[in-house]
């Protein structure tokens, strides 16, 4: 897995090359991800994560293909978002490997600011700089990471949002948006680095309900196409519309994963069959 | 659970319904002071009444004290108040309000120091590479000690401390520098404090965003936390700067700094009347009083835009 030299990628000096290149970033709208079929993209080996005394990860294996959008169901508590954090890093894992298109990023000596630059997350709670106009946002890790030139960054940022309807907000600071609209720029502003992988942590949980569908619309369009996706989230019926699999985490372990049609309609596990019916009774699937 | 009071029955027993209607007829009847709708005027007119009285009775204390023409004559005796202003070579007075120069002056150079240093010490403070580990350390020391040794005791020991010395460039400066260099010392400690207190004020999920774009931990502070943390800091900043502003009197225990204060006890020690004083006091009012309302000004129209929603500041 871990060859030498196979980690030169995310070892500092080169990293970023290889995604970055001189073509605008405006142009990444429409080839999201290039095609790498075949290619395993994200694998996590035994992955164990406590915080003191709470175990929220007791041994997590998974792997996802390029191209591939993973649905992680389960409880509030049951560790998604968790594993969602340990993906790009920002939470150290306590055992096991993270393996991204092959590269061991957990091992040591790894630049963990060359493995995130390639690791779009979206966070239940925009999280957008408030201090920064929309525009700022989304060139901020271009103009400061990728070194784009200000110019560049700016041109792309500002295709990315006429792309998904928000060119008129460009100069608006994130305080006079709505969240539904907050959450479309954060996207945006992880797309704008051109990331090899989407993480998306409970992206519409925060909304509105009215404002959950704008959001949703923006990640359907980006498995169309083709962007590798870990989707973390309680909207049942888009997750067995989107996902290629689905994973049901219950006390941070993986009780059950396969396409949604099964997970959904013919799930082995009763803790599984439990959950799916406290979501039935509630309405939501 | 036993009743209490003279209610009849326990507080929401399970036999009362949950659901309880209306309240009786009469529930919302006041006090009997009259509605709110007429109680701008009427608060007016209390407020004024308050304020003469009071006012009165200190101006009454002042007035009709037993010492009171005494101590008008050698506090607010306007000849001598004048005098003392403008200053008389003459007479051998100095002007407080040429001193007061000096003061603003000291003031404004060891704000902009201030500002610089204190900033320094608490980004140390927060950034964690291990390389730095020894001038993270050497902050805690600092902002430890010069917190909690008195300004006056700063003063003194690079006053005195720094020519007894006799390193050449350091023991050879102006009283006027060794002020700055202590006012300096003292007020960073305290400043990078508040700063520290504002980037801690920063919610720890800017942080997760701004690493997650691949920003480093400096640059993740120098893009995304400081400029919300000098923000937020803005108004504890400027109070701290009041009292820098009048801090900077202290500098006269140095003895060749004629500023404000000096001058003043140079002036009454020349008079034998404390109008000097009195002067130096009206003249430190004038600076610090605008800041202080512009400082609240600050606060209040932060404290408006929190109140309009987003709570964005920028």
């Amino acid at each position: 897995m871990s060859e030498p030299g196979i980690t030169s990628d995310f070892g500092g000096a080169q990293a970023g090359g290889t995604q970055t290149g001189g073509a605008p970033i405006g142009d990444m709208v429409h080839r999201v991800a290039p095609d790498l079929s075949g290619q395993e993209a994200v694998r996590l080996e035994d992955v164990h994560k406590s915080f003191g005394a709470l175990e929220v990860l007791r041994g997590i294996d998974l792997s996802v293909a390029a191209h591939e959008v993973i649905c992680l169901i389960g409880a509030s508590g049951s560790g998604k978002s968790t594993l969602l954090r340990c993906v790009n890093l920002l939470e150290p894992v306590d055992r096991g490997r993270i393996i991204l298109w092959g590269q061991d990023v957990t091992a040591s000596g790894v630049d963990e600011n060359a493995v995130r630059r390639h690791i779009g997350i979206v966070f239940q709670s925009f999280n957008l700089f408030p201090h920064m106009t929309v525009l700022r946002n989304i060139t901020l890790g271009p103009t400061r990471v990728l070194k784009v030139p200000r110019d560049q960054a700016e041109e792309a940022g500002r295709a990315l949002l006429s792309r998904f309807g928000l060119s008129e907000k460009q100069d608006d600071y994130p305080d006079r948006l709505s969240g539904g609209q907050q959450q479309r720029v954060a996207i945006i502003r992880a797309l704008a680095m051109q990331p090899g992988i989407m993480l998306l942590d409970e992206v519409t949980s925060a909304l509105d309900p009215e404002l959950v569908s704008e959001v949703l619309g923006i990640i359907r369009e980006l498995a169309t196409a083709g962007m590798t996706m870990l989707i973390a989230t309680h909207e049942m019926s888009f997750a067995r519309d989107i996902a290629d699999r689905v994973f049901f985490l219950d006390e941070g372990v993986i009780l059950e994963q396969g396409p949604p049609d099964q997970v959904f309609t013919a799930p082995v596990n009763s803790r599984t069959q439990q959950f799916l019916r406290r979501i039935v009774d509630a309405g939501r699937l | 659970m036993p009743a209490r009071g003279s209610r009849e029955g326990a507080y929401l027993d399970p036999q009362t319904p949950l659901a309880t209607g209306a309240p009786p007829p009469g529930s919302f009847a006041g006090n009997g002071r009259g509605s709110h709708l007429l109680g701008g005027q009427r608060a007016a007119a209390i407020s004024t009444v308050s304020t003469v009285v009071f006012i009165g009775g200190v101006v009454a204390l002042f007035v009709f004290a037993p010492g009171a023409a005494a101590v008008r004559h050698t506090f607010f005796n306007p000849q001598q108040m004048k005098q003392a202003f403008l200053g008389d070579p003459s007479e051998g007075l100095y002007s407080v309000g040429k001193g007061l120069i000096l003061n603003i002056e000291m003031f404004l150079i060891a704000e902009v120091l201030i500002l610089f240093c204190a900033l320094l010490i608490a980004v140390l403070r927060q950034l964690h590479n291990p390389v730095l580990f020894p001038f993270r350390m050497l902050a805690v020391v600092y902002t430890d000690v010069f917190r909690g040794v008195p300004l006056i005791i700063v003063i003194y020991g690079i006053g005195f401390g720094a020519p007894a010395l006799y390193i050449r460039g350091i023991s050879t400066q102006s009283d006027f520098v060794y002020g700055i260099a202590a006012l300096v010392l003292s007020y960073s400690a305290y400043v990078a404090e508040v700063y520290r207190a504002g980037i801690n004020s920063v919610h720890q999920s800017q942080v997760a965003a701004a690493r997650s774009l691949g920003l480093s931990q400096w640059k993740s502070l120098r893009f995304v936390v400081l400029p919300q943390a000098v923000r937020t800091v803005i108004p504890p900043l400027l109070n701290d700067f009041i009292s820098l502003q009048k801090d900077t009197a202290l500098v006269s225990t140095l003895g060749a700094v004629i500023e404000a204060n000096r001058a003043a006890q140079i002036d009454s020690s020349t008079l034998f009347v404390y109008s000097s004083y009195t002067v130096a006091a009206l003249l430190f009012l004038c600076l610090t009083i605008p800041l202080a309302r512009f400082t609240d000004r600050l606060i209040a129209r932060d404290v408006s835009r929190r109140l309009a929603g987003g709570g964005a500041i920028r």
